[in-house]
C-alpha cells in the first residue's frame, strides 16, 4: 500500500524544515542572476550566460513537473500531453517576440521573416494584437486554458480514465505537433520562431534582461510551490486524492468529480503555459518538436523519478534528469535515450516513491 | 414524521429545479404515502441478459429491509439503478413521491439523501479516519466551497459522535488503509451516516467480519432503523435473521418472495432457487 500522503507531508522532517530548506534554495538561486548581471566576464563571481540559461531552462521544466504532479500525483490523471500546454504558452510568447523584432529581421519587413519567405502580404487574423505584451499574456493564459477546459470537459464528462485518458492526451499533443509543422498554419512551420531581438524593448541577450527573466522564473516556481502546497493541504486537495484513490466512493458522497478534475486540469495547463512563456525568451527558440510525444512522456519521468504526490519531488526530478541530460548529451550524445529509459526503469523498480521517498526514508532512520 | 425531522443541509445545493425536475417541497422529501423508495416494473439488460426483469419493490419510511437472493439475482444491479450508476431500460424509480431517480446523476442522488455502501469496503485509504468522515459530512460540495472549507465546531462534534458510533474513536488519526477489514466496513458505514441520508443501501455490510463484529453491526443497524430507512443485501442468514422483520428474495431480476425470514425460508420456490432443483 502506498504511504498516506497527508501523513507523508506532515512527517517530512517537519514541514517547517522543508519549507525553510526550499525557501533557502530559491533565495540562493536568486544569487545567480545577480552574479550574471553585476560582475563582468572574467570576474571570479561572474555567472556565465550558459549557466544562467541552462539553470533557467531547468527551472521552467521544474514548474512543468510541479503542474504535472498536481494532475498525476494527486489526482491520478496521467497526462502524456502536458508538453502541448508548455509549447502553446511558448508560442504565445514567441509571437510577441517575433513582432518585437520589427524591421530588424533578414528581410527588413514589418512581417516576421517566415511570412515574407512564404510570400504572405499581411498578418493573418490570429496574429492581430500580438505586438502588445498584455495581449501576449492573455493569449499565453487563455489559449492553453481554454483548450484544456474543452478537452477536459469532453474527456471527464465521458468518464474517460486511466490509460485511455493518457492515450488521448498523447494523441492531442501529436496532432497539434503535426498541425504546427505545416507552414500554412502560420507559426513558422518546422523552424518555429527564433532570432528574437527584444522583449519589452530591452535587448533579449542583455545580461540585465537575462537576469530579470531568470528571477521571474524563480519567482513563478516559488509562487507555484506555495500555491500548490496550500491547495493540496486544503479540503480541495483531499478531494483530489479521493478522486485518485476511490472515485466512485467520492461520487456517492455527493461530490461531482467532473468539476474538481476540470479545475485542477485547467490550472495545471495554465501553469505549464506560463513556464513555456518564460522558457522561450531564455532559450531563444520554440518549434513544434516541443509538442512531440516523447517530450510529454519525459515530463512524466521527471515526476515519477522525483516522487509522485510530493510537490518537491517532481521539482527535484526535473532538475536531476535535465542536469544529467545536459551533461550526458555532451559526453555521450548517442546514449542519452538509453540512459533516460534506464532512469525510468530504475525509478519504477527501485524507487516507487521517487528520490524524495528515498530521502525521507533515510531521514526517518 | 421522520423525514421531516431529518436535517436538509445536504440538499441545499441541489439545482434540480433548473432542469425542470421534481424536487423536494421546502427541502423535505414527500413521503406522504409511507414509502421512501418505489421501484416499478424496472428492467435492465446487458447485451440481452436481463439483470433486472420487471422488478417492483417498495421500502417504507424507517423500515429495515433485507434483500437476499442467489448470485446473479440482480441485487447489485438494483442498487446501481437506485444510485444512478445504471440507467434502467424501462420502469420507474422514485424517491419519495416526487423525485424520479432515473433523471439524476450519482452525486445528485447522494445529495438528495441516499447513501450507499459498496460490497467491497471502499474508503479513502490514504486519508486518516477523521479526514474520511470529514469529507463525507453533509454540506456544500462544490469546488469553490472546498477551497474555503473549515470544519465548524458542530461538525467536529458530529465527527466525534460518528467515531463513537462506529467504535473508531481510538483510531481517528490512523490512515484508513491500515484498518482491519471489519473496521473499514464500519468506517464506510460511518461515512454514509455523515452524509445524513434518509435511505441507506448496504451491500453485504458484514462480509469478512468476525462473529463479534457482525453482532455489533447488527446492533448498530437496529439503532439506525426508524431514524433512517435501510436496505441491506446480505448472504449471511444468521445476520439477516437477527435484524430483519421483512425479507425480499430476488431471483433472475425480479421478486420471488417477500415476508418474514421464516416465511420465505419455508417457501417452495425459494428453496428451489437456492438449492438449484
Amino acid at each position: 500500500m502506498s504511504q498516506p500522503y497527508s501523513l507523508k507531508l506532515a512527517a517530512a522532517a517537519g514541514p517547517r524544515a522543508t519549507t525553510l530548506g526550499v525557501g533557502l534554495l530559491l533565495a540562493l538561486l536568486m544569487l545567480l542572476p545577480l552574479g550574471h548581471a553585476l560582475f563582468p566576464e572574467g570576474h571570479a563571481l561572474h555567472v556565465s550566460a550558459y549557466t544562467l540559461t541552462l539553470t533557467g531552462k531547468i527551472l521552467c521544466y521544474a514548474i512543468v513537473a510541479l503542474a504535472m504532479d498536481l494532475v498525476w500525483g494527486y489526482t491520478g490523471l496521467l497526462s502524456l500531453g502536458h508538453g502541448l500546454f508548455f509549447a502553446l504558452g511558448g508560442y504565445g510568447m514567441g509571437m510577441y517576440l517575433m513582432r518585437q523584432i520589427g524591421r530588424d529581421g533578414n528581410y527588413q519587413s514589418d512581417l516576421p521573416d517566415f511570412m515574407v519567405f512564404l510570400d504572405w502580404k499581411e498578418l493573418p487574423w490570429f496574429w492581430q494584437g500580438s505586438e502588445h505584451f498584455v495581449w501576449a499574456l492573455l493569449v499565453i493564459v487563455l489559449v492553453p486554458g481554454l483548450l484544456a477546459l474543452v478537452f477536459g470537459w469532453l474527456a471527464f464528462r465521458s468518464r474517460i480514465k486511466g490509460v485511455y485518458f493518457s492515450i488521448m492526451t498523447q494523441a492531442l499533443t501529436f496532432a497539434a505537433m503535426l498541425l504546427f509543422f505545416r507552414n500554412e498554419t502560420g507559426f513558422g512551420g518546422n523552424n518555429g520562431f527564433t532570432d528574437f531581438k527584444r522583449i519589452l524593448g530591452f535587448g533579449i541577450a542583455e545580461p540585465a534582461t537575462r537576469a530579470v527573466l531568470f528571477a521571474a522564473t524563480v519567482l513563478l516556481l516559488a509562487l507555484a510551490l506555495w500555491g500548490a502546497r496550500w491547495l493540496v493541504l486544503s479540503k480541495f486537495g483531499r478531494i483530489l486524492t479521493a478522486i485518485r484513490d476511490a472515485e466512485s466512493r467520492l461520487m456517492f458522497c455527493g461530490y461531482n468529480p467532473l468539476y474538481y478534475k476540470l479545475a485542477i486540469w485547467v490550472l495545471s495547463a495554465v501553469l505549464c503555459a506560463l513556464a513555456g512563456a518564460l522558457y522561450v525568451p531564455q532559450v531563444g527558440i520554440i518549434n513544434p518538436s516541443e509538442m512531440s510525444p516523447g517530450n510529454s512522456i519525459e515530463i512524466a519521468i521527471w515526476v515519477a523519478l522525483g516522487g509522485r504526490g510530493t510537490l518537491i519531488g517532481p521539482v527535484l526530478g526535473a532538475a536531476i534528469v535535465n542536469g544529467a541530460k545536459s551533461w550526458f548529451t555532451v559526453a555521450f550524445p548517442e546514449y542519452w535515450l538509453f540512459f533516460l529509459g534506464f532512469l525510468f526503469i530504475a525509478a519504477t523498480l527501485l524507487l516507487p516513491n521517487g528520490v524524495l521517498g528515498l530521502l525521507r526514508k533515510k531521514g526517518a532512520q | 414524521m421522520l423525514a421531516a425531522s431529518t436535517p436538509t443541509s445536504q440538499r441545499e445545493n441541489w439545482d434540480g429545479e433548473a432542469h425542470g425536475l421534481a424536487h423536494p417541497v421546502d427541502g423535505q422529501l414527500d413521503t406522504r404515502h409511507g414509502a421512501i423508495l418505489y421501484l416499478d416494473d424496472v428492467t435492465v439488460s446487458f447485451d440481452g441478459f436481463r439483470a433486472l426483469n420487471k422488478l417492483t419493490l417498495d421500502i417504507g419510511v424507517g423500515e429495515l429491509r433485507c434483500i437476499i437472493g442467489p448470485n446473479g439475482a440482480g441485487k447489485t444491479t438494483m442498487m446501481d439503478v437506485i444510485t444512478g450508476k445504471t440507467r434502467p431500460d424501462s420502469g420507474s424509480v422514485f424517491f419519495g413521491q416526487t423525485i424520479d431517480l432515473t433523471r439524476h446523476t450519482e452525486p445528485e442522488i447522494a445529495q438528495l439523501g441516499i447513501g450507499r455502501k459498496f460490497q467491497k469496503p471502499t474508503v479513502f485509504e490514504a486519508m486518516s479516519v477523521h479526514d474520511n468522515l470529514a469529507l463525507a459530512l453533509a454540506g456544500n460540495k462544490s469546488v469553490w466551497a472546498s477551497l474555503r472549507s473549515r470544519l465548524s465546531g458542530a461538525q467536529r462534534d458530529r465527527i466525534g459522535e460518528l467515531l463513537a458510533t462506529i467504535r473508531l474513536t481510538d483510531h481517528y488519526q490512523r490512515p484508513a488503509g491500515l484498518l482491519s477489514h471489519g473496521q473499514k466496513q464500519w468506517l464506510e458505514i460511518g461515512m454514509l451516516l455523515a452524509q445524513e441520508p434518509q435511505l441507506l443501501l448496504l451491500d453485504e455490510p458484514v462480509a469478512g467480519m468476525t462473529d463479534a463484529e457482525t453482532e455489533k453491526t447488527a446492533e448498530l443497524l437496529l439503532t439506525l432503523k426508524g431514524q433512517h430507512s435501510l436496505m441491506v443485501v446480505e448472504h449471511d442468514m444468521d445476520f439477516v435473521g437477527s435484524i430483519a422483520q421483512k425479507v425480499t428474495v430476488l431471483a433472475e431480476g425480479s421478486v420471488l418472495a417477500e415476508g418474514s425470514l421464516a416465511q420465505v425460508q419455508a417457501n417452495e420456490r425459494v428453496i428451489e432457487v437456492y438449492l438449484g432443483r
